[in-house]
């Protein structure tokens, strides 16, 4: 078929629709963030931008709703039939973009390709040992220990075509050391609502409606067409925001807030972001790196990491470094998380006496030195955050050199745990209290991982740990996460600051939802 | 003359050894490209794995001299962040930034020698006591607030023009245009008066200062004192003898335009080199920064040779040296 006759075929479809139903209207979303995708390709990064974007065009066996529970996606319903294998029924007469069916030979293949060399997916896919097709829509996952939160793993990993992938030589992600570029970087095939119609990286990348989708209870949508920019400077977005040339735009920053509710085109949506920040603090070593404490480690008493929590007012970095948005935390995990223990989420009072007192119990009645470490491209305000701390707990006679650095410095550093005290922002990513726990309060020295970077641990927490990752039974489980917060907040392992907002600059006469993980769902989208 | 040309490109590629060696012992103090590269939660042993394979592990001088054995046979490698070849990235968002370049330069040049002319001839008038004051302020002010100040005015107040991008482009073979739609055109007005404003204020005060020095030479005077009119005595005489240092300065400043459009870019979300370049330098993504410098180095390389070329022509006094 030439272009013309293709067109004029459009047209004539058109034409007919628009006669037959209410007249069709191209409506189009336009929005900025301040990064690009990733890729094309749903398991090149597992970062949460990238995540969230590929929702709107791959689709996982169960997804996340706007509240962040667990719905059935791909997978119309589960069942464990043995502690280690989850057997799924797959959702019939659903078809991926180019047409072809999706069915249990796609499932097996996505997990092949998930744990192949070159896939970022380990997080989600390291726990199971294969997918095995039973028959054409059961398909059964075999973890290699009980896992009471396989779907929460596997939300976040998204389906693709076999045979699309064999045809286009996409078998395997982009492999950096082979040095061969790959189809999917570029082009995608899923079954979601949206399918790609142009990628320029950096630049621009364009989705239209997949009209074909299957869930026909999300269908209360009127975007057609999809436009995403990626925007770094901050300036701009919020200029290109309220110039309408852009319908929605984040995180749109927390000091053009009020200027973006005044000017009258356009509001800002705010809530609060799963992830929290808070405060590190080397406990493993017998001397701190920075410091000018010799011959012993202060921040292992707990009476020090006492004092520098008391010395912190939470309430004015909320007020003067968050403008009133961001929410005080008394543990290390959002309310949104699934685990999270509202009984324990209170704060330490602010106390600046009690910390000078604690501290000259201590043993440092003339206060001490530390560095403080902080990414300054991170979070959100992050820096300014380490400068309030830093100007704070010099009241209580802390004198805190801060170091802010960006994220790709800071990391580095954190990972190696070069560093005496931290800010660092987390959250899960299968939303579950769970992985925080083994993430950050087990120390590297009982298996944990290296993001505790000050090698906090608690024999009882590295116990309950390893229990909490394979018992099935959610009263149980929740027990033991309770125990395990509890423990960590007694022993003050980290001071928790606070919910950091999402904010997100939406043009009026745009309705959206936002997401807890600052996931954007284009099938919530309309646009008056 | 060939001698010379020869010369000098062999001046040239001592420049981008040391260009490259430079750019890469920075990459050491830009972080870890890993913690980019994968997601948050991604195992430490698969990150160590990684580190592996790029060939990271490698000490710095073992990783710069493979890297000068894959540049000279052009391969400049994958990007970390894009996953796809470098060499295709910037393909790509080359023609933005030379476009964008070109007529920053062209309006430099269009505005700022008539100006400066003009000044020198009527250094009384109250035209030029305003220009050249209005020039100080182009000289003064940070290109990114001049940018997000032409934002707040034409895009947020008056919404003439777009605060973004490149507008529609159409794709002439590799080479994608934005001269030839109305968005594309209306797209580059404000990036290119920013990027334009400092070279524009530059040239002009450049010409006015060399115009006056040679207005009051002799053989001015002699030319007058022969009665030749007004007209051919300033632009006969005098421009012609103004344009050598202008031309070094323009030359030089066109590779400082592609070079420090990054500012200008990221300003208005210009999706050219500078943009690709800072992108790159958040995700530390060390092949397109390390390619990105050698591409630069080369242009600037590459002008000069044509600057020292035009020399020749310009200037007779360069010519006859030559010949003796």
């Amino acid at each position: 078929m030439t272009k013309k006759t293709k067109f004029f075929g459009a047209l004539a479809i058109a034409f007919c629709v628009s006669a037959a139903a209410t007249p069709l209207q191209a409506k189009v979303f336009r929005y900025a963030f301040q990064g690009d995708v990733a890729s094309m390709d749903p398991y090149a990064l597992a970062e949460n931008f990238s995540s969230a974007f590929h929702q709107n065009v791959y689709e996982p066996l169960v997804r996340y709703d706007a509240n962040l529970k667990i719905e059935p996606s791909l997978a119309v319903s589960w069942e464990n039939i043995n502690p280690t294998t989850w057997r799924f029924k797959l959702r019939q007469g659903v078809k991926y973009h180019n047409g072809n069916a999706f069915n249990a030979d796609d499932v097996v293949f996505s997990f092949k390709r998930g744990k192949a060399e070159g896939a970022d997916m380990g997080s989600f896919t390291g726990g199971i040992v294969e997918a095995r097709k039973v028959d054409e829509y059961t398909v059964d996952i075999i973890t290699k220990a009980p896992n009471p939160i396989l779907l929460n793993t596997i939300a976040p990993f998204y389906m693709m075509d076999k045979e699309w992938a064999e045809a286009n030589g996409a078998v395997q992600p982009v492999n950096l050391a082979k040095k061969v570029e790959n189809f999917a970087t570029l082009n995608s095939n899923g079954t979601g609502p949206f399918k790609l119609k142009s990628r320029e990286p950096g630049v621009k990348t364009v989705l239209t409606i997949n009209n074909d989708w299957w869930d026909k209870a999300n269908q209360n949508f009127n975007v057609t067409e999809v436009v995403f920019t990626p925007i770094g400077s901050a300036a701009t977005r919020t200029a290109a925001l309220l110039s309408g040339e852009l319908d929605m735009m984040f995180p749109a920053p927390v000091q053009d807030v009020k200027r973006i509710n005044a000017s009258g085109v356009a509001t800002v949506l705010q809530g609060p972001e799963v992830r929290t920040i808070f405060l590190g603090m080397d406990q493993e070593r017998d001397e701190l790196l920075y410091s000018n404490v010799k011959g012993k480690n202060p921040l292992r008493d707990k009476r020090v990491r006492q004092a520098i929590y008391q010395a912190i007012d939470v309430g004015a970095i909320k007020s003067k470094v968050m403008r009133g948005t961001s929410i005080p935390a008394g543990l290390l995990v959002a309310p949104e998380l699934s685990g999270f223990d509202a009984s324990l989420n209170d704060r330490l009072p602010y106390d600046p006496a009690k910390a000078k007192a604690l501290l000259a119990e201590a043993g440092y009645p003339d206060g001490l030195e530390i560095q403080l470490d902080c990414p300054n491209n991170r979070y959100v305000n992050d820096e300014q955050i380490c400068q309030a701390v830093t100007a704070m707990v010099a009241k209580a006679g802390i004198k805190m050199t801060l170091l802010a650095q960006p994220k790709s410095k800071f990391f580095q550093k954190l990972k190696k745990h070069d560093i005496s005290m931290y800010l660092l922002g987390w959250t899960a990513d299968d939303q579950d209290v769970g992985s925080v726990i083994a993430h950050l309060m087990v120390p590297p020295k009982d298996g944990g991982l290296a993001w505790n970077g000050g090698g906090y641990g608690n024999a009882r927490i590295t116990e309950l740990s390893g229990m909490i990752g394979s018992e099935i039974d959610p009263k149980k489980r929740q027990a033991m996460i309770s125990e395990a917060l509890k423990i960590v907040k007694d022993d003050i392992g980290y001071i928790p600051l606070h919910q950091q907002p999402l904010s997100w600059g939406v043009r009026k006469g745009v309705t959206l939802k936002q997401r807890g993980d600052n996931a954007l769902n284009y099938w919530y989208i309309n646009i008056n | 003359m060939l001698s010379f040309v020869l010369s000098r490109i062999l001046q040239s590629f001592i420049v981008m050894i040391g260009v490259s060696l430079v750019a890469f012992s920075l990459f050491t103090y830009v972080g870890d490209p890993i913690s980019n590269l994968v997601g948050i939660q991604t195992s430490d042993e698969k990150r160590e794995q990684l580190r592996e394979s790029l060939g990271l592990n490698e000490p710095a001088p073992v990783q710069f001299v493979n890297f000068l054995g894959r540049v000279s046979q052009f391969d400049f490698g994958i990007s970390y962040q894009q996953k796809r070849k470098v060499s295709s990235i910037i393909a790509e968002r080359l023609p933005a930034t030379l476009e964008l370049s070109f007529v920053s330069a062209l309006l430099a040049l269009l505005i700022g020698v008539p100006a400066g002319i003009y000044t020198a001839l009527n250094r009384d008038s109250w035209v030029s006591h305003l220009m050249l004051s209005a020039s100080l302020i182009g000289v003064s002010l940070p290109t990114f607030l001049i940018g997000i100040m032409l934002i707040f005015v034409f895009a947020v107040q008056i919404q003439i023009l777009p605060s973004f991008g490149r507008g529609e482009v159409v794709q002439l073979g590799f080479w994608s245009t934005g001269f030839l739609t109305a968005s594309g055109l209306k797209a580059l007005i404000m990036p290119s008066i920013t990027l334009a404003l400092f070279q524009m204020t530059l040239i002009m005060r450049l010409v006015r200062s060399e115009m006056l020095e040679v207005l009051r030479a002799d053989y001015i005077k002699f030319a007058r004192a022969r009665g030749l009119s007004d007209r051919m005595v300033h632009f006969g005489y005098a421009l012609m003898n103004t344009l050598v240092p202008v031309i070094t300065i323009t030359g030089l400043q066109l590779g400082s335009i592609i070079a420090f459009a990054i500012i200008t870019e990221t300003v208005f979300q210009w999706p050219g080199l500078g943009l690709m370049f800072i992108q790159a330098i958040n995700e530390v993504d060390i092949p397109v920064m390390s390619t990105y410098l050698l591409l630069i180095a080369c242009f600037f390389v590459i002008i000069n040779l044509v600057v020292d070329l035009l020399y020749y022509f310009v200037d007779p006094r360069l010519r006859i040296k030559q010949g003796q």
